[in-house]
């Protein structure tokens, strides 16, 4: 059938100039951050991640586990409690772009996206600059919540800026590593179960929570070293007065690290995902 | 722009696949596949679960590069140029772009939106689009609503959006009831006879039947067969005529009436007083023929009919196997039907 088609010779057709696919690469991103909002507007489960568990967890551990753990810092347990919160809440989040895009690949969005003239980063991009957001505003919130059970900030402004920033960058980070596990695993029920899995170690054998010299030595050796911890201790650093250099390296150590790892998973995850 | 050496201007056919091989892991999805479909032609790819038509419509839509072999799509090749395939191409099927959580009209617009049209277009064809694919009541609802069939009918819309040249339907019907499924059938119709090119997949013979003009029938890989529905039908031996006569002492006479209508004997049935005679294409010729010979002879008749082989009969014909496992009780009802008129 194909006899006389082997003379036939391809078309060519010359690619628009750089300039021009970097701009519609930028509007196809913000098109679809637009998009990933108001999905996350539309469905109460990543709604309720957002506004409902927060606020539940701050006033649990602020008055049901509050009274029963001693620190050492000023303002008491509250102001111990709500740097923690905040980067727990903040990895926390990125369970909801796990979930988000296993779904979209499960359903087959993700085909039609790359079948599409689009830039084949925007929809990873996309996603990305929407969590952003959303972590922004999941960040005040609690902070908003925490201001009303007691927590102050007692270092400033500025400080207190760029604690709420750190909290940020470390939810973005995080968000990486999950949406890396959402295009692995490919499957929204089970990255619902087992999404939460690595996140739940993650923040509570951390200082999040608790004085980490209060858990066994074995335990020490892991909560005292790992990411979490040293984000915390310099969120809250920055939040009630003190040593800033030592947990600023190791935080930015870290969250880079995570970053040059999964980051390449992720994209490499995303280009197999058909 | 570049010196890789193409032609500016293209008139071969709009789909264009030869000796494509693809291979996942040690599974040979895809063994030296040829198609072939001309512009506006409807070309439907037919084939149990596995055979290997997912993989020919990711190849042509630049989701999967082939091992080797060339796909060109209006003679723009999809491992070269994807970009450029991307650009005239609509997807739709299996796979679903709709998000479920907006709207109808929102899922359009932004669809709209990542092909670039300006505000006014889009709105326009997103309106156009829902008025066409009869969503405009429920166009300002959350998709997530929708009836399975308005969900395949709003996802076929989006993938319409940029007016492809060159449509994929990947099993575009499967999971829905037959009711949806005829809905389908007249939207996919009718774009068609909007001069859309279309490549369908389907594991539906029916499917294939309704809406082809040209088939290729692919099993394991490879083609076994591809050609008009007619032809194929004709490769199992075409058109039956059949019917029962009334006064059995007529049995004989009727069958020796009939039986200039086909280089073949007419088989007769005694017992039950019946004659069929295999005529091939002309199935619709041969039974007005049939009725003036019998009548002429004041012949009475019961039960006349043409029967024209299903392509279930086709497949079996060709693969020796059925189409499908969960098919499997309806092509074991067929294969002894079919078995019953070869002999």
């Amino acid at each position: 059938m194909s006899a006389t088609s082997k003379t036939l010779v391809a078309v060519l057709v010359p690619r628009p100039p750089v300039l021009g696919r970097v701009r519609s690469g930028l509007a196809d991103v913000a098109t679809l951050t637009k998009r990933e909002l108001l999905i996350w507007l539309r469905n109460p489960s990543y709604l309720f991640f957002t506004f409902i568990q927060p606020v539940m967890f701050v006033l649990l551990f602020r008055y049901v586990f509050g009274g029963a753990i001693p620190v050492k810092v000023p303002g008491g347990y509250v102001s111990f409690l709500m740097p923690g919160i905040v980067a727990q809440t903040a990895a926390f989040a990125s369970f909801g772009t796990a979930i988000a895009l296993a779904r979209q690949i499960q359903k087959g969005v993700i085909d039609r996206f790359r079948a599409m003239p689009m830039a084949r980063s925007a929809v990873l991009l996309g996603r990305l600059a929407a969590d952003t957001v959303r972590l922004v505003v999941t960040v005040l919130i609690i902070v908003g919540v925490g201001y009303a059970v007691g927590f102050r900030f007692q270092n400033g402004v500025v400080p207190a800026v760029l604690m709420v920033l750190l909290a940020v960058g470390f939810g973005v980070v995080i968000c990486t590593v999950s949406g890396f596990v959402g295009l692995a695993i490919k499957d929204e029920e089970s990255v619902g179960s087992f999404g939460l899995v690595w996140l739940f170690p993650l923040t509570f054998v951390s200082s999040a929570f608790v004085p980490v010299l209060s858990m066994p030595g074995w335990l020490q050796a892991f909560a005292k070293n790992q990411p979490v911890t040293t984000v915390i201790d310099e969120m809250r650093s920055l939040a009630l007065g003190g040593p800033l250099g030592l947990h600023a390296w190791q935080s930015a150590l870290w969250l880079a690290g995570i970053v040059a790892i999964f980051v390449p998973l992720a994209v490499r995850a995303y280009r197999r995902a058909s | 722009m570049s010196a890789t050496p193409g032609a500016a201007t293209w008139d071969g056919p709009a789909i264009l696949v030869e000796d494509v091989h693809k291979a996942f892991g040690e599974v040979q999805a895809l063994c030296g596949v040829d198609l072939v479909a001309e512009r506006g032609q409807v070309l439907g790819l037919l084939g149990p679960n596995g055979a290997g038509k997912t993989t020919a419509v990711k190849i042509l839509t630049t989701l999967i590069e082939p091992d080797r072999g060339r796909a060109l799509v209006e003679g723009r090749d999809v491992v070269c140029s994807p970009a450029a395939v991307r650009e005239i191409i609509g997807l739709a099927g299996q796979s679903t772009a709709i998000q479920e959580e907006l709207t109808g009209r929102e899922n359009l617009e932004i669809m709209g939106r990542l092909y670039h049209l300006d505000p006014a277009t889009r709105r326009r064809r997103s309106s156009e689009l829902l008025e066409r694919f009869e969503l405009a009541d429920a166009a300002d609802r959350p998709a997530k609503g929708y009836s399975g069939g308005m969900q395949r009918r709003l996802d076929l819309a989006l993938s319409l959006v940029s007016r492809p040249a060159v449509l994929f339907l990947d099993e575009p019907t499967s999971g829905l009831d037959p009711r949806s499924r005829l809905g389908m059938w007249e939207v996919i119709q009718e774009l068609v006879s909007m001069g859309t090119t279309l490549l369908l997949t389907t594991q539906y013979l029916e499917e294939a039947d309704e809406l082809a003009d040209e088939i290729v029938v692919v099993d394991r890989g490879r083609v076994i067969a591809a050609g008009t529905v007619q032809e194929l039908k004709n490769r199992v031996g075409g058109d039956v005529i059949e019917f029962e006569v009334v006064d059995r002492q007529h049995l004989t006479q009727a069958a020796e009436a009939v039986s200039v209508l086909s280089e073949l004997r007419p088989t007769v049935d005694a017992e039950a007083a019946r004659v069929a005679i295999r005529v091939g294409a002309s199935g619709s010729a041969s039974l007005v023929e049939t009725v003036r010979r019998l009548d002429a002879l004041g012949i009475r008749t019961e039960d006349l009919a043409v029967r024209r082989p299903s392509l279930d009969d086709v497949f079996l014909a060709l693969t020796g196997h059925g189409t499908e496992e969960d098919n499997g009780a309806k092509l074991r009802s067929r294969r002894g039907r079919s078995a019953g008129h070869r002999a």
